[in-house]
């Protein structure tokens, strides 16, 4: 691709992504948005962090192949509710991909 | 103010909460010590986006897109999965202006946060809110998320500027490191998968009610569902399933216990 053509990525990239979250940080008053919608943006959190996160554990595919991150993400679930400490969530997510990805390849 | 998320209403004790520092304004915790809260909460993120930054290096450079190029797309766009999805266009040829409307539609999730966050923050003055939109990713975004649910007085802007600061220079370093030697870590190690992980420990504990459980579980679902889908339609058409069900369930408990 040209340096022109690589230019308008970036710039067009920059302007596009800063845009959608400066949006109703400035641009458009958030007050000003339905009532039922603000409420909905509530449950903003739970629902975009579970569909970045199931699609992820699912990647590691169908079957015996992907059940170590299916293993590995139940566990961190549970420790995640058991004692909410994000370290802990995390060693045991990772501990449990790695020996049952071992053990099954 | 408050009240614009879902209040979180996890037993105390059942995790370790930083007392702040006594000298703090009365009612209000102290801008340094929230800040380096808010780098503290995006330390566990980094464990998945550095390799993250460092595939994203060494695939740009594979697509042949020269190295202060690379760079630039992280320093400027800032956007993890827009960013190889650009790259990857870039190298297969596609029009400039082809690849920017593709970064628009994968980003336009963004604007979600801007609206969820925007109750918390539109009072701030606009030399805030320029600089913090501006590091509004889903990391960001997913902590501050809920640092606001834990906390619906206090304000966010420290918070977000100290956890949006760690995820950006972060990103910088790492990408910065993969287009200088390739991605360093082997992938057979999986590292990528902590971010998924962090983000489990950071929203599992905050569903505590029925409405919240909806929109995870029909988010999750739906977006696993239409995953297959280009641009990343299925995450957005996943979190809006997730956004509705969770109102709904709402609606519902609330007929309920008025009934």
């Amino acid at each position: 691709m040209s340096s022109l053509g690589l230019a308008i990525v970036i710039g067009g990239g920059l302007l596009v992504t800063y845009l959608t979250r400066l949006s109703f940080l400035a641009l458009i008053p958030a007050d000003r948005l339905p009532a039922a919608l603000q409420r909905a943006l509530r449950y903003a959190p739970p629902a975009v962090l579970a569909a970045i996160i199931l699609p992820t554990v699912a990647s590691g595919g169908p079957g015996l192949a992907g059940a170590p991150h299916w293993l590995a993400a139940v566990a961190a679930a549970i420790v995640a509710w058991r004692t909410g400490n994000t370290w802990l969530t995390i060693l045991v997510g990772m501990l449990l991909l790695w020996v049952s990805s071992a053990l099954i390849g | 103010m408050p009240d614009t998320l879902p209040q979180a209403t996890k037993p105390p004790g059942k995790q370790r909460v930083l007392q702040p520092p006594a000298n703090g304004q009365p009612g209000s915790l102290g801008a340094a010590y929230v800040f380096w809260r808010g780098v503290r909460d995006q330390v566990p993120i980094l464990l998945g986006v550095v390799p993250f930054g460092l595939i994203f290096g060494a695939v740009a450079i594979a697509e042949g897109i020269p190295p202060l190029a690379a760079q630039a797309f992280s320093l400027l766009i800032f956007a993890g999965s827009a960013q190889f999805i650009a790259a990857e266009l870039v190298g297969a040829g596609t029009p400039a202006l082809v690849i920017v409307v593709t970064i628009f539609v994968v980003n336009v999730r963004h604007a979600l946060y801007s609206a969820s966050l925007a109750p918390r923050l539109r009072r701030l003055s606009i030399l805030w809110r320029a600089p913090l939109a501006w590091l509004l990713t889903d990391e960001a975004y997913a902590t501050t998320a809920v640092y606001a649910q834990r906390y619906p007085d206090q304000p966010l802007r420290w918070y977000l500027l100290g956890t949006g600061l760690t995820l950006w220079t972060s990103w910088q370093i790492s990408t910065a490191i993969g287009i200088l030697l390739g991605a360093a870590v082997p992938a057979s190690w999986n590292l990528s998968f902590a971010l998924p992980l962090t983000f489990l420990a950071l929203i599992v504990p905050t569903l505590t009610h029925q409405p919240a459980w909806a929109a995870a579980v029909t988010g999750g679902l739906v977006g696993w569902a239409l995953d297959g889908l280009p641009f990343g339609l299925g995450l957005l058409l996943g979190a809006a399933a997730g956004l509705t069900a969770g109102f709904v369930t709402d609606r519902l408990v609330a007929e309920h216990t008025t009934s």
